[in-house]
């Protein structure tokens, strides 16, 4: 099986954030921390990305867009939530238009901790995500062969 | 005849393996200009693997159709110039190649690719008359628009084509989509028009319009080559380090500066051309009438 963990493209989506997450996802791209230099690439476009980055808890207006853009996205990918905002509600959980964590939307595979979440965090979470990543490859080569059995048989 | 069968076949293996390299080449550069590690030399590989492994989505069926003509276009043009045919003809076949990427962004209805097709337009508006007039110039000089007449003449073009060769190294920026030029789409992300003629490509789609974009540079750089090669074996030798110096001259001009509007880039363009290269032409036609190369 190829090797796609070499790889990672992530698409940064802002939930109902402080904003302080998301200076960290973008600090994790700077000069400083590089993190070019696991192949993460930060695109725009949900169609040709690989890991989801949410900051941010989820209310009741960006909840469908959250769902859109996960479901844009191709095969195999996977969702990293930031922050603790994104992991639970953080400390905006009792808000009255948030819902909670983006795992009330979408399935969740790493849960980044922090408020903010730290580039290093940051990071080792996007690496984690990069295995997940190689085994949905698997799911996903496994699922297309079985739907191949099932069309011929 | 067999040489020319070789050197296009040769085309068509080694083009995709050494614009892969050069782009590997370029982000390693990039990184290092920016003072970090940046990724792996052969990431563009890595990235172009796991795109042809990822589940096919097509926004438009026509769309995959017509990245499909675009590559292979691309693939006849740089083949034509290792066969040694008529150059003009390369250009206009590397036009048609552009109109295919042109129309395969225009079929999806998204507005971020829709108006990274008309930017692609404009630049290819502003870079079109100095391909036009680098091929006259090469006319001028060597007597003949076939490519095996102008590589192989007496001595290397460039001698009579200084303001040329300057003006096509500035268009080369256009075509190669690098700042300040990258009008219709960027490789660097958050940028106003998300990723602009490329927004809205499937993996697989992307995967080929990064293939096409290898062999085109291969393409070019091998235009610039032209500009330097004679008979002797040592010129072909100088080609490719007057190749690798400019390449790094764009990653240069890449890294220190920012995207300027549509409208300047034209000006610039045009000016660059009328002054460069058409008075380059003009003094040619005055002074040596016919020279024979
Ligand atoms: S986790 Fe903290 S820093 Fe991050 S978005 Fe929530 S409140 Fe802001």
């Amino acid at each position: 099986m190829y090797n796609i963990k070499r790889s990672p493209w992530v698409l940064h989506y802002d939930g109902s954030s402080c904003n302080g997450c998301d200076i960290e996802v973008l600090a994790c791209l700077t000069p400083v921390y590089d993190a070019e230099r696991f192949g993460i690439v930060n695109t725009g476009d949900p169609m040709q990305a690989d890991i989801l980055l949410i900051t941010g808890g989820i209310n009741s207006q960006n909840a469908a867009v959250v769902k859109q853009l996960y479901e844009q996205m191709p095969r195999p990918k996977v969702v990293a939530a930031i922050g603790v905002c994104a992991c639970t509600g953080g400390v905006f959980k009792d808000c009255y238009n948030i819902l909670g964590g983006v795992d009330k939307v979408i399935p969740v595979d790493v849960y980044v901790p922090g408020c903010a979440a730290r580039p290093q965090a940051i990071i080792d979470g996007i690496v984690k995500a990069c295995d997940i990543f190689q085994q949905r490859l698997a799911e996903h080569e496994q699922m297309i062969k079985k739907n191949k059995t099932a069309k011929e048989g | 005849m067999k040489t020319k069968i070789i050197s296009v076949i040769a085309y068509i293996i080694l083009a995709p393996i050494i614009g892969g390299l050069l782009d590997g080449i370029d982000r390693k550069i990039s990184a290092r200009m920016q003072r970090r590690v940046g990724p792996p030399l052969l990431q563009p590989f890595y990235d172009l693997g796991k795109l042809f492994n990822k589940q096919v989505i097509v926004v438009r069926s026509s769309q995959s159709f017509l990245l499909l003509c675009y590559l292979i276009f691309m693939i006849i043009t740089g083949a034509m110039l290792y066969a040694g045919v008529d150059l003009l003809m390369c250009m206009f076949v590397l036009s048609t190649a552009a109109m295919f990427l042109y129309f395969a962004a225009c079929v999806t209805s998204s507005p971020y690719s829709t108006i990274g097709a008309s930017r692609e337009l404009i630049q290819i508006m502003a870079y079109e008359p100095a391909v036009l007039l680098t091929c006259v110039g090469f006319y001028l000089v060597s007597g003949s628009f076939e490519v095996s007449d102008i590589a192989f003449g007496k001595f290397s073009d460039i001698i009579y084509l200084p303001g040329v060769f300057l003006a096509y190294i500035f268009i080369l920026t256009i075509k190669m989509r690098k700042s300040p030029f990258d009008i219709s789409t960027s490789h660097h992300p958050n940028q106003e028009i998300v990723k602009g003629i490329t927004s809205e490509m499937g993996a697989r789609n992307l995967a080929f319009f990064t293939l096409t974009e290898w062999y085109e540079n291969v393409f070019l750089l091998s235009v610039l080559a032209l500009f330097i090669t004679n008979r002797s074996p040592v010129s072909f030798l100088a080609a490719v380090i007057v190749i690798l110096v400019v390449y790094f001259l764009e990653i240069l001009i890449d890294n220190c500066s920012a995207r300027i509007k549509y409208f300047d880039m034209v000006k610039l363009a045009w000016a660059v051309t009328v002054v460069l290269a058409g008075s380059n032409i003009w003094i040619l036609m005055l002074v040596k009438q016919n020279i024979v190369n």
